[in-house]
């Protein structure tokens, strides 16, 4: 074919910011970015958050988010949309080319069935009548294994779960036969064990129907399975592009490089010594009474170790969290703490045993107070728990300001001043400024970017080394478990089905859960999807 | 900071300042006393009565001004209260939550069921008439309105993980609610403020129309209208300048109120 599907050329998109208290001035978001892609091909652009993938993913459409101005040459089939009017756009979008957003759930409508919103744009089309429309919407959920094709249509955006949302909404991109699918970050929400049967339906569909993709994402793994060629990102230049082959076995800048091996922190498992700090015994709990939560549930972490606690959204173990740090006093089961048994509830916990256990939250952003300075906010827990005051407070938040890698000069800044990594850092500081024996980590890497996450692990791997620090590490990341963990404990469905050091729960035989966990994990390796379908043990439940 | 002052704010802060000013030095300004009867009733306005005068032959602008200083005077301290009363209150009621809560909300809901006005006429008829009650009388009505609004954003506030976050640290209720809940709860009352200030002025003048609030001879700009407002059939303008002093408050405050809540909603200190 002469002309390609698409061809972008030089595309620039600006934006002006207002800055309160500044004049207006323009930033470039994306510059000099070129790239074609011929029909039935599949692209993955690669990037850390603000690398301008997602901005690029919409310009396909001619489309810039609140005030973006674009520039440059975008043609799809043949014609330039950035000079199109208004009316040809419209026929050009959900026709031609179509969308699949990160966020499913907050994409359809709840108001309407699934089914409407899956024809809606065939039917705007004229593409065809409704009954065709809808003949062919059921013959995709079928494609892409959703259960009960002819009748999930019928359901509410809220019946039916994340994945199979997802898949429904790669359905509806898919209805109205475009030549251009952009897939914007489809699987980042999902647990890794829905992800991997999104990623097969949608790989199966591209595959099926020959539409080429633009497949945006933060994660190289994922790209790599069902793209033929990657363009990696960063501040909105274009860093390296090449086949999937040559970026993931030879890359060639550093950066694509330092991407290519994040996760690459080793730790040495290290025997338990000492007494326990922590042991939770037989708990079970539950929500106001009703649905039970967690069902017996026993673990122990000794002092300068790392129990790492993994399992999918609504196995239960952000409630174990809540358990041990009194905010839902458990049914059953007890919970001691250096040896002394603690009071259930948190009103009965003194301050002493409050500050021996702090917590780090997922979402580091909502964990500090935005109306608090840097300093205010580590400085807060030297006061209330060691009485330190003035010029002796400062000292010592500048001492942990420098122990978490920022130094002084934050010191009074707010925390919408700081970017993602730096305000989980400043959040490690204030758990770390109450010197505790045992720190919960909430999902705490899990919000960030890749490399930054890795940069959060190192320095909670190094303070653990300094301080002996306990920490109890829930996360759904089994690579993170794999680089920082002493202990591992499997959650699914409010029962701990695997338990014991990591080199025990890492090494076969498995049971059918931890095999499917383990399994589901996203390899950096071509060909690596379809050979974990061909050899787990069990379907991913109900997804 | 008073470089980057908007225009808007500008005007607000200037007229404020001027109603603030006239309110304060009124003895110093107004051109005759309060209730010094100066000329013949209801004269038009010319050099010697700028606005005129009243039912009585009293100047006008003297008691406007006059009246302005009573009027701000009790409508900015039953504000405050209301303020202090009910934010704290619905603080309380969002981070206790449970049995408190439900006392304290449904005892607002009883009181905010019965009309203000008829409340409020009821308990200052059987109450001394002076300004003290008047400002308690009024606090308290407006309180039930603040307290809402206080509980509903402090609730939301309450479940954020940093409230959170110092419960598990071990704070006490007084600092949750002044050092976590009240410095984000700050827009959404500040914009209240400037509105519930203008409620106040005009619950204020409603009572004294109904011969209830400020009593005579002290002058007020709701007392103001209803002694002039028999001069409306004669096409006597006196009844409306009060009015038009109430929105050209109500104007200016609420500019000035618009403009703090853009500084307060500013998450990088006023600096960024």
């Amino acid at each position: 074919m002469a002309n390609p599907l698409v061809e972008i050329k030089n595309l620039k998109i600006e934006a002006t910011v207002y800055p309160p208290g500044e004049k207006p001035h323009d930033i470039v978001i994306v510059e000099n970015v070129s790239l074609t892609l011929e029909r039935g091909q599949v692209m993955g652009l690669i990037g850390e958050s603000g690398a301008g993938k997602s901005t690029i993913g919409l310009a396909a459409l001619a489309y810039g988010r609140g005030g973006i101005r674009l520039s440059g040459e975008i043609f799809v089939n043949g014609r330039d949309i950035l000079k199109a009017s208004a009316k040809s756009l419209r026929k050009l979008r959900g026709k031609e080319v179509t969308y699949v957003s990160q966020s499913a759930a907050a994409s359809f409508n709840p108001a309407r069935r699934l089914m409407e919103q899956v024809i809606e744009t065939t039917l705007l089309h004229k593409l065809s009548n409704k009954r065709d429309a809808e003949a062919r919407a059921v013959e995709l959920f079928a494609a892409l294994g959703l259960p009960d094709p002819e009748n999930i249509g019928r359901r509410f955006p809220h019946q039916v779960s994340g994945g199979q949302l997802q898949r429904v909404m790669t359905a509806m991109a898919l209805c109205p036969k475009p030549d251009l699918i952009i897939f914007d970050e489809p699987t980042t929400a999902l647990d890794v064990t829905t992800q991997i049967d999104v990623l097969a339906a949608i790989k199966n569909a591209i595959k099926e129907t020959g539409v080429a993709a633009l497949y945006i994402t933060h994660d190289l793994a994922v790209v790599a399975q069902v793209t033929d060629e990657i363009m990696v990102l960063r501040n909105g230049k274009m860093v390296e592009h090449g086949p999937v082959k040559q970026i993931i076995e030879a890359p060639i800048e550093a950066y694509t490089k330092e991407l290519v091996s994040a996760h690459s922190i080793e730790h040495e498992e290290k025997p338990p010594r000492d007494n326990p700090v922590l042991v939770v015994k037989n708990i079970s709990a539950s929500y106001g009474g009703g649905v039970q939560v967690l069902s017996d549930i026993s673990v122990e972490l000794h002092p300068g170790q790392t129990l790492a606690v993994v399992g999918e959204s609504g196995s239960g173990k952000s409630t174990l969290a809540r358990v041990i740090t009194g905010l839902l006093p458990p049914s059953q089961g007890s919970i001691s703490f250096d040896g002394k048994e603690l009071p259930k509830a948190l009103k009965q916990r003194s301050l002493e045993e409050l500050r021996e256990l702090q917590m780090i939250y997922q979402m580091a952003d909502v964990a500090m107070n935005p109306r608090q300075t840097v300093g205010t906010i580590i400085g807060r827990p030297l006061q209330l728990y060691f009485g330190i005051r003035g010029a002796e407070k400062r000292r010592m938040v500048i001492e942990l300001l420098d122990q978490i890698e920022m130094g002084e000069k934050f010191i009074d800044r707010y925390p919408a001043e700081l970017s993602g990594g730096q305000k989980q850092r400043v959040c490690i500081a204030r758990s770390l400024a109450a010197k505790p024996k045992l720190i919960i980590c909430d999902e705490v890497t899990s919000a960030l970017d890749p490399l930054v996450a890795d940069g959060i692990l190192r320095l909670l791997l190094d303070l653990q080394k300094e301080q002996q620090v306990a920490y109890l590490f829930i996360t759904h990341d089994l690579a993170t478990v794999r680089s920082i963990a002493d202990s591992i404990a499997v959650m699914y469905q409010g029962k701990l089905v695997r338990y014991g050091p990591k080199s025990e729960v890492l090494s076969p035989p498995f049971d059918d859960y931890t095999d499917l966990l383990l399994s589901s994990v996203p390899e950096m390796r071509i060909g690596w999807l379809e050979s974990v379908l061909k050899s787990r043990k069990m379907e991913s439940a109900g997804n | 900071m008073f470089r980057r002052i908007p225009i808007s704010a500008m005007i607000g802060l200037v007229l404020t300042g001027a109603f603030a000013f006239t309110a304060i030095f009124a003895p110093w300004i107004s051109p005759y006393g309060m209730a010094e009867i100066v000329g013949d009733v209801w004269e038009p306005s010319s050099s010697q009565f700028w606005l005129g005068t009243d039912n009585l032959g009293r100047d006008l602008l003297s008691r406007m001004i006059y009246g302005a200083r009573v009027t701000i005077f009790i409508a900015a301290a039953a504000t405050a209260f209301s303020f202090t009363f009910g934010s704290i209150l619905g603080f309380t009621a969002a981070v206790l939550g449970h049995r408190a809560d439900q006392i304290m909300s449904r005892s607002v809901d009883l009181l905010m069921s019965i009309p203000t006005l008829i409340f409020a006429l009821v308990v200052l008829s059987v109450l001394p008439a002076n300004m003290l009650t008047l400002i308690l009388v009024m606090g308290v009505l407006d309180s039930t309105r603040v307290y809402r609004l206080s509980r509903a954003v402090a609730v939301d506030i309450n479940v954020m993980d940093y409230v959170e976050a110092a419960r598990l640290r071990g704070e006490g209720t007084r600092w949750i609610i002044f050092r976590e809940i009240l410095p984000n709860a700050l827009s959404p009352l500040v914009a209240e403020l400037g509105l519930r200030f203008i409620f106040a002025v005009l619950f204020l003048s409603s009572l004294s129309f109904l011969g209830l609030g400020v009593q005579p001879p002290e002058a007020d700009w709701g007392g103001i209208v209803k002694e002039n407002k028999d001069g409306i059939i004669f096409g006597i303008p006196a009844a409306l300048i009060p009015a038009f002093a109430i929105s050209a408050l109500a104007i200016s405050v609420n500019l000035v109120a618009d403009w703090i809540l853009n500084r307060t909603s500013d998450l990088k200190g006023g600096r960024g």
